[in-house]
Formats: C-alpha cells, structure tokens, sequence
C-alpha cells in the first residue's frame, strides 16, 4: 500500500498527481503479478476488467491509494486489490453476498467522472470516445468509490469505464436484472425458517381474519387478475360491500387490520374520477358506508394526500438528505460539519418522518380511543397507504414487533399489497424519473425511529433494518423487484423463457403523477369531501397531543400500545445507516456496539453456565444435549481488537489510535458579537508589573 | 404573582400566595370539602427534611404548571428549599426546588404587589444552607483528594519534577493551591520572578505526568506582555526548563482564546508568547469564546427549550445557540492537547487568567490520557484538583448567595465542562465507571449549596471560611452509596487513550439534563439494555452460586478452580467459560 501522507485541509480538490509520481508506480509494478479473479456467485459473468486500476482508500486520516484490478460483472462492479487482503479481520465484517468492494449494479446511484479536474455527471448516453481520468461512484447505500484510471492502458481504461456506465446507468429491461440469471440455491437453514407469512395464499388471509378477529370478507375473484392487474391476488373487504366488477378496480376500502374492539383499519385507491361530481360523491358514500357497518356504524376516512407529502416532495427531499452523507474526503466532511443541523433541516428529510408518524398516531387514536374504523385514501393506495397503514399496525400490535411478524406485515401490506417498487426504486434506471420514490425507505425510517425509542419493544434490531434497506437494491432477491403481484407471477411465469412481451415491463400505472386536466375536478371534489376528514390541522395536532401524553403517563408496556415521541430532539438521524461508511466519525471501541458486544459477552456466559448446570442435573438420565452453542459473530471477533462503531459494516483500519482532529474550526465561528471581543474579567484586570 | 426562573434547565412558574379571603371558590369552601383538604395537606407536613433544615414559611398558592393547567397547593420555603405539593386533582404534582438553584425571582401581575415573598426567597439564597447542614455520611468526601498522594499516583516528585511549598501560605499566588509542582532545575527564587510575568501570578504548574514519555501538561495564566510587547528572561527560560525536563524539541503552547482575543488583550497588559522571545516553543490558538459567549450561547438554548420544545425548525433553533459549536471547540482542543502529549512532547495550557478555559482543557485532556480519571474516584480527584484546588471560581460563576443575577461574572463554564464529560460518556460507554447520573448529581449540587464543595472561588478562601470543618463534601454523599452511580458496561481498560469524535455528526443536545423537567420528554430511570444487562448479571451469579454449592458437595478436587467473581469487570468471559468447562 502506498502511503500518501495526509492532505486533508490543505488542499480542496485533491490531484491524482499529488498522490503518486509515475516512478513510485513502475516499482510497484513489477515483478508482474497475475491476475486475480474474483469468486463469482452461481450464474455471475464476468463482462469486462482493467488493471492497474487505483483505489482510493480514506483510512487513517490520510488519503492513500491501493492498487488492483476493476471488473464488471453481470452483477457488480468489484476491484480486487494486488495486495494481501486480511482475511481474518474483515470475516466478521463481510457480507454474505457482496463484500467491501463489490457494488452490485442496483446500487449505483451515480456516476461522476473527473475530466482535467472537472466533475461531471455520467449519463448513459454521454459515453463515447473520452474516459474520464478518475470515476466517482455514489451507492444507494450510501458507499462512495472513487477509482482512477490514469496508469491503466487506454483502451482498458476506456473498455472498463463503458463497460460501467453501460451497465449501470443504460436503462435496461427487467430481464436482465441479475436476479434472473442468479442459479444459486437457498441454503438449507434460509429454507428451513420459512415462518413469514408471505400472503400469497387465501389460507395466510383467513388465518390473518382469525388471528385479529376481524369480521369481513375474503375476495379470491382477482385469482386470475381479472377484476384488476393492480390490485392483490388476495384481499379482504368490508362485508358490506357488495359487487366488487362495477369499480373498474379502484376505488373500494381494502381491509388492512382490526383492532380487538372491532373496528378496523381500511385503506383505498381514489374511486375513478369520472366528469360526473354526483359519480364519483356516491361513490365514495357507499365506501363509506361499507367501511362504517364493520363496527358500531361509524368511520372516519383521510385522504392522505392531502394532508402528507406527494411521492415527489418525499423523493426531492431524500435526493437532498443524502448528498450529506456522500463524502468524498475529509475536507468535505469538516467542511459540511458547521452547517450541518441546518443542513439536515432544510432537507426536510426528518420532518416528512415526523409527519408520517404523526399521522399514524392520529390514527391509532381513531382506534384506539374512539373506537372508529378508519379508511385511509390515496391516489393508487399503494404508497403513502403503505406507510400508514403498517406504521399503524406495528403500534397497535405487538406481533408486528417480532422479527417474523415485521416481515409478515412487510409482505402483506408492500408486496403482495402491490407497492411498485420496480418503479419506485428504479431499479431499471429509467430515465422518466416521475415515478422515482424511496417510500418503502420512509417507512424503514418511520420504524426506526420507533426502534431507537423503545428498543426493547421489537425483537430485530437497528441493524436488521439497515441491512433491509440495503437488501432492497440487492439483485439476488425478487421479493422488491415487482410492481405488482400480477407482474410478479407474469414474470415469473416466464421466467425461463425470458422474452416477455414488452408491454409487460411497462410501467402500467404513471397516471397518478401527471398532472392533468382531471386534476383541477379531483381539487374541486375534494374541497366537498373536507366535512368527512379528521378536523382541521391544528385541533387534530392539539388532540392527539393530548393522546400521546396520556398514553405516556401509563407505564410503558412492550407488548401494548406503543407511540413515538415526535418532540424536536426525539426524531433523529439514523445514524447507522447513513453515517456508516464516513471513517471520521467512527468511534473505535464506542458506540452502541460496544454495550452490545458486552451484553452478548454475559449472555453467552449465562447461557453457557445454564448449559452447565442442566447436564449435571441431567448427567443421571445421561441425556446428551445436541443443542449447537451459541456462536455470534460479535462474540468471535474476540477481545483481541475494538470494534468499531460502525460494526458490521464498515471495518475501519486505523489502527494507529490517532485521533481525528476537526479542520476549519474558526470559519464556524466568526462571532461578530462583541461580547466575543469582551475580557473574561471586565471589571478587574490588574496588571502587576 | 411571581415568576420563579431557575438556574440550569428547570423554570418554575409560581403564582402568589392566596390569601384565605380571596374570592377563589375553593378556598371559601364548605366544611366537609375543607376537611377533606386539610386531610389532604397532612403528608406535606412528613417532607423528610435534612438534618438541619428548617422551615421558614408555608402558604397555599396556585402554581402556574408551564406543561398543564393551573394548580392549586401549598408551598414550603425552607432553609434550603422551595417544596410545592398540590392539594386537589389525582395527578400529583410536586416541586422541590433548592434555594441555590433559583437565579432569579420576578414580580409579575403589577399593581397587587406580593413582592415580599419573592423578597424573601432571596434573603434567604444568601444564608448557604452548607454551612448548616448537619448530614452525616459514614465516608468524610473532604479526603477524597490529598494534593500530594495524586501527584505521588502519577509519578511525581521525580529527577525531573520537584514540589514546592512556596505558595503554603497563599503568598505567590492567592488563587493557587498550596501544594505546586515545577521543574527540578527551578528554584523559588525563580518561580517568584515568573509570577511577576503572569496574571494573577499563576505560573506555569504541573497538572499531570506522562508515566512513560515523561511529557507534561503544565496550566497557567497569559504572559503579562502588553502593548509595548514586554519581555521576561526568566519565564523565557522557566518555559525552556520545561521543554528540557523530557527532552522535547519544540514545547507546544496551547492559548485556548481565538487570536484575535489574545491580540486584544494586549491592550490591558496581558497578551501571548511571542516567536521571538520563546524560540523554543511553538504557539497554538484553540479558538475557545469567553465565558460572555458561553452564557448567552446557554441562554439561547434555555430559550428554544422552554417552555415548549421546538418541534419542526428544532435542528436550526439548536444550531442557532451554538451550543454544540462551543462545545466541539473545547473537545477539539482537549483532543490535540492530548494527543501532542501522548506523542511525548510536554505542553502548556493557558487562557487568560488559566481558571476557566485553562481548567476544561487540562482535565479533558487528562480525562482522555488517563484511565484513573474514568473512575468513580479518579474523577472527584480530577475535580477536587483542577477545578477545586486550581481555583475556578464556582462563587462568582454560578453567583452563590448573590443577588444581582445580571453580574458578567455569572458563566456556565463548569456545566459546558460537564456536558463535555458527558459527550464522552455517551461515545464511549463501557470507558467510564460512573454513569449519567453522578453528573446530573453534581450539576444539582453546583447549584444546591447543600454541600461545601463547590462553594468560593479557591482554595485560600475555602479555608479561611473553614469550609472543610463546616460543610459536607459532595462526596460524603457520593460516596456513602455508590451502586447509585456504577455504570455496569465499565471495562477498565487501562492503558487505553480515548479520543472522541469532535463532530456535530456525534454531539448532541444533554436532553436528560437540560430538558428533563419537560414530560413530554421520555424520562427512563435506566435504560432498558441497562436493566437487562443487571437482570443477566444477578441471573449469572445465581448459576455461579448453585453451580458452586453442587461442586462442594460433589466435593471433587478439580472443580475448585472455579472462580466465582461477583463483578461484572473482574474477569474476561474467556476466562470464565474455559474455567467452567474443564471439570465437564
């Protein structure tokens, strides 16, 4: 490895010339290695590769550069570097599927290429004949790779680089998603826990029924698609509600939950807007009404576009968050220090979570207290719905907090509840970005926050949920990789085949996002249907307020109601996930990590003295134990190192213990006060000589 | 009415008494209702009071609760405390409020002028409640820290550090402790001519040793420069004594001021080393505001925190204090002044006078280097020694028994020394012995003036007011029950340096302490892995004792070796679970 000694502050923009000098590289260079390949995954190809490729690394507070070579596969981006890799270290820190220098194709976000020192965004199209001399990779999770080119051949260089761009940025049909060719089998032990319920079946619904009590009606006429391509093989309605052909498929309440009273949570697509206003008026009574015989004849409904944010407000939003957290150097990273509570503010990131929290409190509340059904709307009721809806579920119901009921709510209202994730995540990279949201993200954000406040309440942890959110990008798994559960069986369906009909991977549904002339009569309408909301924005703010406090003054029950404090200091940064891969903000031995990795330590210890003493008390009946010991990986990493705070992502190497000292102090506190310039004892200074 | 505003981040609001023929319908009430009130008032009279406290005055009021309606009860003024219980409604609402801590009493609701009570709220701040105290404690906290048993811990006196009693009777420097230690080579004669170039004569003195690099940290006050940039040939050469003494190239002089403040205070004599005259030594400016900045920069945060939390613009509100800011800046500085320290080169510190700034960075910095310092002891000796014995003046920064509550000298220096503390606790939380809750303890307690250790400006004062014979430390109390203030995660990790993260990314609002009368803020005594890591150490010593019984009476020779610890941290689980299955 080359050491480049420290640049930090001194320079803004650093040079690839400061970094190494031609010579240093021809005695790297030789003897001349051969070259290594990387392991590929069953059904993995391997496009095209370059070497010598550098690496810039930003351990240990210096920018250093590794040397190695850059392949791109049918499933990622890797770089193998020439030197020894320390195996032992980074096991712990590996991921199962891809490791620190793997970027799957999903997750690139962005490709900027540095020409004569000028950054410029990569676009599919723009590549021709000119190669950038340095590529900057931004990962959806957040990683940031930067490999030069410079000391590579020409046309390897160039090969490599539209090689990269090709596959990551060119929009491409769902067919080639790696998912497809992948030929790996699940292991024995991911198939021998299969407890999530998946809700593909009538059997996972009406055990769901049973399960909450809940008295409505099993719909199984959509089995073959035919009443809507956009609603679930499966779903439960109202029992009130009668003939389902007549709503052309949108338009009535779908059964989410039932609270132990009775009543019930239902959610729905918005009726079609037709030019009659009587139409659509009775329309949304008779829903209404269907939702309100459920329980005590009452009901309250939310449009939740009117009052959360649209799905492009949330995007616009997140594409501002996470550039916080795409960092390139140190300097960047102290720079954006000074500014940074306002720079999260003016996101607005945080205060799209506090609001979809609040919402759902509002309608726990309607539950819980009042004792209502509530019917939440929306446009396509596959977005903002979802969050709602599940947030909902996973305060009022305890088995939402464990680890298979998570992900059971998961399937049930976000897969095969036919959120588009296709669409929603890009995973095609499409360049029509109007249907691009991270939705299913706010509602991982939403949990954690509820997480972080009562850890104790939920049977996963913050981990689990970083891991998910990076696992939505992750091309080995079809489970988010489908618009709908029509589109999910039509290809798979075909899946050997493989030529599907184009119009397949049509996105079926843009209607809701452009803004057409039906919009201003959807307005009009909704002015009218105001009376039927939940109240005007301050009182419900002001009550549920009153709710929240009321709920906090019980003592807190892990297996009761839970709700978030949504107080300024209380919604905060999901640090794990966001600051996870940033090596000036690791903590080496502190963190969170560092009390886990002690109640493990105990818990070990105890299960292992418990052990102890259940063999001696069953030594008489010579009964052996088979039960396997508990090895975590926490606790194989040993005492021998600290790990890092950013434990199990990012493996930091700096092992030299020398702090991080922050740069650029003054510039973020330029005080023009004069009480600044005023002497710490004004009234006494006397001088002694 | 009256508004009671008090010092940390506890505001209380109280009405004016209630005089019994006020037109209030409940206090004209029925006979049977009255009763039922009076009934209700016997508990207020079981207020367990400290020895020594007496009751001054008790009257019902109507407390103005900021979170809730008001409320109706009756108020307690004591020697010490302000106790208000209310006597209607199922919510119970309690205040116990020591004198200490009221900064300022306000008259409200002109004309009908109750303003004697508030009067008498402040005639009774000035009678320090210390000095009648007569709790007793098995443990007497004035001997927590013995001067010359810390410095006998870090390795000094030595071949190169020697201690001098020159200051014994507070004759070179009145702010300064007895007990000092200075270079070998520098004899009295020459500490005196030093003291003649510094403010308030604090010289350069040792504040720790480096055991194997031998480096130092030294603290003082500013070179008493001037505008006609003055110099002097003995602290010239008193500075170069201590570059020598380890043998360190270029000794580091860490001016924790910004520049421009250093510059200025030329103009009324003091100033910084110059290059020229101390060529042997490298200058460093940490950027730290004065204690005028600190106080506003804490009122700013008391603003945005009551008596409603800013929800939706909180990050740019908190941001707008600067808070977080100052607190980085004086992390920051700690970090490379223990960093240069541990790298083997010894180091000076100093602001002004060398008992604010001075005292924040020398003990962080020492707090970082030195494990000792993590311990429940180590840090009331740290205390006791750089704030306490090194003279920070606590009377005159948080105004003890002082009525003018606009005084400049009035500086939350030692509460942004804690949150730093603090900061640290929470980055590393298995590093330190004690938990959160010795720190909210002794910001209470800063304010209380139940206890002598914080009370005056230096150590010469403390004695000449008798403070030791008269008082009870803070310790006495610490001390006498420590389970309180054992953070169970602790691993002694001795020789270990522990720089934190001087990022806004890791600082954050103390919001347990600084917004903790706040009920909507969740309060958890314990965190909730803190309690399930207790349950499993009770669970684990319960196995460990029955397995113990069952080997006694198995009374094999083999299974003696099995260690039975009742500490979590006297031994690594590798140990235990290998000596555990040997007998198996």
């Amino acid at each position: 490895m080359l050491s480049l000694g420290s640049v930090g502050a001194k320079s803004t923009k650093p040079s690839f010339v400061s970094y190494v000098t031609p010579e240093e590289i021809k005695l790297e260079k030789e003897p001349p290695k051969k070259l290594k390949h990387p392991d590929l995954l069953p059904g993995e190809v391997e496009f095209c590769s370059a070497n010598p490729i550098l690496k810039y690394t930003q351990d240990d507070l210096s920018q250093r550069g590794v040397f190695g070579t850059l392949f791109c596969t049918n499933f990622r981006i890797t770089f193998i570097s020439d030197e020894k890799s320390q195996e032992e270290t980074t096991k712990t820190f590996k991921n199962k599927l891809y490791g620190e220098n793997d970027i799957p194709l999903m997750f690139v976000d962005h490709i900027y290429g540095v020409y004569d020192e000028k950054r410029k965004l990569i676009t599919g199209a723009l590549v021709k004949n000119k190669y950038p001399s340095k590529i900057i990779i931004h990962c959806k999770d957040l990683r940031v790779f930067q490999f030069c080119l410079t000391y590579t051949k020409e046309e390897d260089a160039k090969k490599i680089f539209q090689g990269i761009a090709h596959h990551c940025l060119e929009e491409k049909s769902l067919k080639c998603v790696f998912a497809f060719s992948y030929t790996g089998t699940p292991s024995p032990e991911m198939q021998r826990k299969r407890e999530t319920i998946l809700f593909d079946s009538p059997e996972d619904w009406t055990q769901e029924m049973k399960r909450t009590k809940a008295n409505c009606r099993l719909v199984t006429e959509n089995e073959n698609f035919e009443l809507s391509q956009r609603l679930p093989k499966y779903f439960v309605i109202p029992s009130a509600l009668g003939d389902l052909f007549s709503y052309q498929g949108k338009g009535f309440p779908i059964w989410c939950w039932s609270h132990y009273s009775g009543c019930a949570l239902f959610k729905a697509s918005l009726p079609p807007v037709t030019q009659e206003d009587g139409d659509f008026q009775k329309h949304f009574d008779i829903m209404i009404n269907a939702v309100a015989h459920n329980y005590l004849y009452s009901a309250k409904t939310e449009d939740l576009s009117e009052s959360l944010p649209t799905i492009q407000d949330i995007q616009q939003s997140y594409n501002k968050f996470k550039q916080f957290f795409l960092i390139e150097n140190s300097t960047d990273f102290w720079l954006s220090d000074m500014k940074w509570f306002s720079s999260l503010e003016s996101s607005g990131w945080l205060d799209i979570i506090r609001q979809c929290l609040q919402k759902a409190v509002e309608v726990v509340e309607c539950l819980e207290k009042d004792n209502t059904n509530v019917l939440i709307t929306e446009e396509e009721g596959t977005d903002l719905c979802c969050v709602i809806s599940s947030l909902v579920q996973i305060m009022l119901d305890p088995y939402y907090r464990t680890l298979m009921g998570f992900q059971s709510l998961v399937q049930k209202e976000w897969v095969a509840g036919c959120h588009a994730f296709l669409d929603r995540c890009n995973h095609l990279h499409q360049k029509d970005k109007e249907c691009y949201s991270p939705v299913f993200l706010l509602f991982l954000e939403c949990v954690w926050q509820l997480v972080q406040q009562h850890s104790p309440a939920f049977q996963f942890s913050e981990t689990y949920l970083t891991v998910l959110s990076d696992s939505v990008h992750m091309p080995v798994f079809s489970t988010f990789l489908f618009n709908s559960a029509h589109h999910r069986e039509s290809v798979l369906k075909h899946q050997r085949q493989l030529s599907l009909p184009s119009t397949a991977f049509k996105t079926p549904f843009k209607k809701g996002f452009f803004k057409d002339e039906t919009d201003s009569l959807k307005k009009m309408l909704r002015v009218k249907r105001l009376s039927r909301w939940m109240g005007s924005p301050d009182s419900t703010a002001a009550i549920s307020r009153e709710f929240y406090e009321s709920w906090q003054q019980r003592p807190l029950d892990y297996h009761g109601l839970l709700l978030p404090c949504l107080d300024g200091p209380a919604v905060r940064v999901w640090m794990q996930r966001y600051l996870r891969w940033i090596p000036e903000v690791h903590i080496l031995g502190g963190g969170s990590v560092a009390v886990m990795t002690k109640l493990m330590e105990l818990l070990s210890q105890v299960q292992d003295l418990k052990r102890v003493l259940e063999q001696r008390d069953s030594s008489q009946a010579a009964k052996p134990d088979h039960r396997p010991y508990i090895q975590h990986r926490l606790l194989s990493f040993g005492s021998s190192g600290r790990l890092p705070s950013s434990f199990p992502f990012a493996y930091s190497r700096n092992r030299s213990f020398k702090p991080i000292i922050p740069t650029g102090l003054m510039q973020c506190l330029m005080l023009t006060d004069s009480l600044a310039s005023q002497e710490d004892e004004a009234s006494s200074f006397v001088s002694l000589v | 009415m009256s508004l009671v505003e008090v010092e940390e981040a506890n505001p209380v609001m109280a009405s004016a008494p209630i005089a019994p023929y006020n037109s209030s319908p409940l206090g004209n009430s029925s006979s049977p209702n009255a009763s039922r009130e009076s009934l209700k008032m016997e508990p207020l009279a079981d207020v367990a009071m400290l020895p020594g406290e007496e009751r001054v005055i008790d009257k019902d009021i109507i407390y103005i609760c900021p979170f809730n309606a008001a409320v109706k009860g009756k108020v307690f003024i004591t020697n010490y405390r302000l106790y208000f219980k209310n006597t209607d409604s199922e919510m119970p609402v309690t205040l116990d409020v020591p004198l200490g801590v009221i900064s300022r009493v306000e008259k409200m609701g002109g004309a009908s002028s109750r303003g004697e009570n508030s009067y008498g709220l402040e005639i009774t701040c000035k009678q320090l409640f210390a000095f009648l105290s007569q709790e007793k404690y098995e443990e007497n906290g004035w001997n927590v820290y013995e001067a010359m048993e810390e410095y006998r811990r870090q390795g000094v006196p030595n071949s190169e550090w020697r201690v001098t009693f020159i200051n014994k009777n507070y004759e070179l420097c009145d702010t300064y402790p007895t007990i000092l230690v200075v270079p070998y080579k520098a004899t009295d004669e020459d500490l005196k001519r030093v003291a003649t170039f510094r403010s308030r004569c604090r010289i350069p003195v040792l504040s720790w040793f480096h055991k194997e690099n031998h480096a130092v940290i030294m603290r003082c006050s500013q070179p008493l420069v001037g505008m006609s940039g003055k110099r002097n040939k003995d602290d010239e050469r008193y500075l170069d004594l201590i570059r020598e003494a380890n043998g360190t190239t270029k000794l580091t002089i860490y001016d924790a001021r910004p520049n421009v403040n250093a510059v200025a205070n030329k103009a009324t004599g003091g100033g910084y080393e110059g290059d020229d005259a101390y060529q042997n030594a490298e200058l460093v400016f940490l950027d730290i505001h004065n204690i005028h900045v600190m106080r506003e920069s804490l009122k700013k945060l008391k603003d945005i925190v009551y008596p409603n939390v800013e929800e939706s613009h909180w990050l740019s509100s908190l941001e707008s204090t600067h808070w977080l800011e100052h607190i980085k800046l004086v992390l920051s500085g700690a970090i490379q002044v223990a960093d240069k320290v541990s790298s083997g080169s010894s180091v000076v510190v100093h602001c002004s006078d060398g008992w604010d700034r001075t005292a924040q960075l020398t003990s962080l910095s020492m707090l970082m280097l030195d494990s000792y310092y993590r311990t429940l002891r180590g840090f009331q000796v740290l205390l006791e020694k750089e704030w306490i014995g090194f003279g920070h003046k606590f009377a005159s920064r948080i105004g003890h028994g002082d009525k003018n509550h606009a005084d400049q000298d009035r500086s939350p220096i030692f509460v942004q020394f804690i949150d730093c503390v603090w900061q640290m606790t929470k980055q590393f939380p298995t590093a330190f012995e004690f938990n959160e809750r010795l720190l909210v303890v002794i910001l209470d307690h800063l304010y209380s003036c139940r206890f002598g250790t914080f009370l005056y400006n230096c150590e010469s004062a403390r004695e000449s007011n008798n403070v030791r014979a008269k008082t009870v430390s803070l310790w006495s109390s610490v001390n006498s029950d420590t389970s309180l203030y054992i953070n169970p995660f602790y691993t002694p990790e001795s020789s270990r340096v522990l720089y934190p993260v001087a990022s806004m990314r890791h600082l954050e609002l103390w919001v347990t302490y600084y917004i903790r009368w706040n009920p909507r803020i969740q309060h958890q005594q314990q965190s909730p892995v803190e309690q399930r890591y207790k349950e499993l150490l009770v669970l684990r010593d319960q196995y460990l004792k029955k397995l113990e019984e069952l080997q006694l009476s198995d009374s094999t020779p083999s299974s003696t070796h099995l260690t039975n610890s009742s500490t979590p941290n006297a031994a690594t689980p590798n140990q235990h679970i290998t000596h555990l299955q040997t007998p198996f």
